[in-house]
């Protein structure tokens, strides 16, 4: 069984992936051990987790700029989310989809996304569709 | 999106691949943003630490830099935020000389585009200030929301790139804060303590910034008994701006938009208040009393030369603890006001440190804090405290007296 989520037009490539949810927010700067490639915020609700090749699925982006660089230089050591969805998308992480060219959507027109998705599913992502399909045993 | 005759012609290619690059990537974020055109800015601020950067981010530079004087120069006044090297002072806080490096072949490409190396975040207090209605493109959440709140100025928060491309081509994508419509009230909050110093104000953002919780949320507070000072402005904001990605906030009868309730569409919101109860919860996340402390830090956002006389009042003819450093990060511009008025002779003769066009979230905290054995951290920003959980460290708050109380003793006091 397949699920279509409708979003906002998103930024990035089509791509596919487990899913990680969290009812919480994200900064790459704030949360993020960048070299090991995981949570390492002790109050984040997925700290000690692998980030590596996940679709992230967050609440929405909190203060930093510094993310917009950040994405950019994880992509091109290899270790990053192949896409983050959001309820709501801040500027810079929008920004740094665009200079990664990592997907991003957020504004999921069936309410919270953080609901919706369940951590371990498998996710396919259509930034430009604006179209999210999760596979449900 | 809607392009003009010459926006059009950079998108082509006629005016070089920077500012090709500038327009396609303004493109994808407007269209994320329904933005319908894009609007001239008067200035770019950019934030490009080396951490943050690494070395794709380098090369990129590089390669813009690489394109001919005319095609790669920036159209508008581009300044910088700070850097996450001392260049002066990097070997004893255990930073290596690739990320020195790093920085030099960052900072060499930044001045190939004639981009001004100001290395601040506070350009608002010492470098030319917005003046509302300006619409600008500037990177560092506490810039953005200090002058779109205090100045009325208009900006999103431009992150590295988006200023580069701003920068480029004198123009960003018309969404957010550069419409009416985003710089209207949705919260409306009241105070019920009275914020009393620079980190009171600190902890009321962290509070308004964690109810309001969103990039797209405008809290309007009401019930301060006094105007704040530029500095006490500057932690309000920083701290909102860190804790909820605040971009804009309004101070009632204070702040240049919000002469009333009515002016920003706070007459129609109910108002939530701000406890005492509240603001004591958050300073109960961040306590340490009778802790030893490793490292005090001054910074996020850098001093100005008011505070650096504070910090230098506060610790002159005192000598830090052997076994605590001290660190205090202030702007190249105010760096040198400070040494010809003897401000950071008086501060170093205690035995801490400033350190110029820094901050110290910015450069490389993890590894320095690895370095030289830092974990208990005490400083008076309640943004700094908030960011730096993630990189290792037990970060606690607590007033410049009291930092500087606990610097001298080596404890949490």
């Amino acid at each position: 069984m397949s699920i279509e989520l409708k979003c906002h037009i998103g930024i990035g490539p089509d791509v596919e992936g487990e899913a990680l949810v969290a009812d919480d927010n994200f900064s790459a700067r704030y949360d993020l051990d960048r070299i090991k490639g995981i949570f390492s915020r002790p109050q984040h609700k997925l700290a000690g987790q692998s980030y590596d090749g996940k679709i992230l699925v967050l609440n929405t982006a909190k203060g930093g700029v510094a993310s917009a660089w950040m994405l950019h230089e994880m992509k091109s050591r290899g270790i990053y989310p192949k896409a983050i969805l959001f309820n709501t998308a801040n500027t810079i992480l929008a920004q740094g989809a665009a200079l990664a060219d990592m997907a991003m959507c957020d504004r999921f027109e069936a309410g919270d996304v953080t609901a919706l998705i369940n951590s371990g599913e498998r996710v396919k992502v259509y930034p430009q569709k604006g179209l999210v399909i999760v596979k449900r045993e | 999106m809607r392009l003009s005759d010459e926006e059009q012609a950079m998108l082509a290619g006629e005016m070089g691949a920077p500012k090709r690059w500038a327009i396609e990537h303004m493109m994808q974020v407007g269209r994320m943003f329904d933005a319908e055109d894009l609007v001239p800015v008067s200035q770019a601020h950019m934030m490009a630490d080396p951490e943050s950067v690494g070395e794709a981010g380098t090369a990129f530079m590089e390669e813009m830099a690489s394109h001919p004087e005319s095609e790669r120069r920036v159209a508008i006044p581009m300044i910088t935020d700070p850097r996450g090297v001392d260049l002066n002072y990097y070997r004893p806080l255990g930073q290596t000389e690739e990320m020195a490096d790093l920085e030099r072949r960052f900072i060499a490409a930044c001045e190939k585009l004639g981009i001004l190396m100001t290395n601040t975040c506070i350009n608002y207090q010492t470098i030319m200030p917005p003046v509302r209605g300006d619409h600008v493109a500037y990177g560092d959440t506490g810039v953005v929301i200090y002058c779109n709140s205090a100045c009325g100025a208009r900006s999103n928060f431009e992150g590295g790139p988006s200023a580069l491309a701003a920068g480029l081509t004198g123009r960003t994508p018309r969404y957010g804060l550069h419409l009416d419509r985003h710089r209207v009230a949705t919260k409306r909050y009241v105070v019920r303590e009275q914020p009393r110093g620079l980190t009171d104000w600190g902890v009321l953002g962290a509070v308004v910034g964690r109810l309001a919780g969103s990039y797209w949320e405008v809290p309007a507070i009401e019930g301060l008994d006094a105007v704040p000072t530029s500095d006490e402005m500057k932690h309000l904001g920083a701290a909102m701006a860190s804790y909820g990605s605040t971009p804009l906030f309004h101070l009632i009868g204070i702040t240049p938009e919000a002469p009333d309730a009515k002016s920003i569409g706070a007459d129609k919101l109910d108002g939530e208040d701000i406890t005492p109860e509240m603001m004591n919860a958050f300073r109960s996340d961040f306590g340490a009393k009778g802790d030893k402390v490793d490292v005090v830090v001054f910074a996020a956002p850098q001093l100005s030369l008011v505070e650096m006389q504070q910090v230098a009042d506060l610790v002159g003819g005192r000598n830090i603890h052997a076994e605590t450093a001290m660190m205090v990060c202030t702007s190249p511009s105010v760096y040198a006001d400070a040494t010809r008025m003897g401000l950071v002779a008086r501060i170093e003769a205690s035995g801490a440190k400033v350190l110029e066009g820094t901050c110290f979230y910015q450069q490389y905290a993890r590894e320095i804090g690895e370095a030289n054995g830092w974990k208990r951290l005490l400083s008076n920003s309640t943004k700094i405290v908030n960011i730096l959980g993630g990189y290792g460290y037990a970060p606690a708050l607590a007033d410049m007296e009291a930092c500087i109380d606990a610097a001298v003793a080596g404890v949490v006091q």
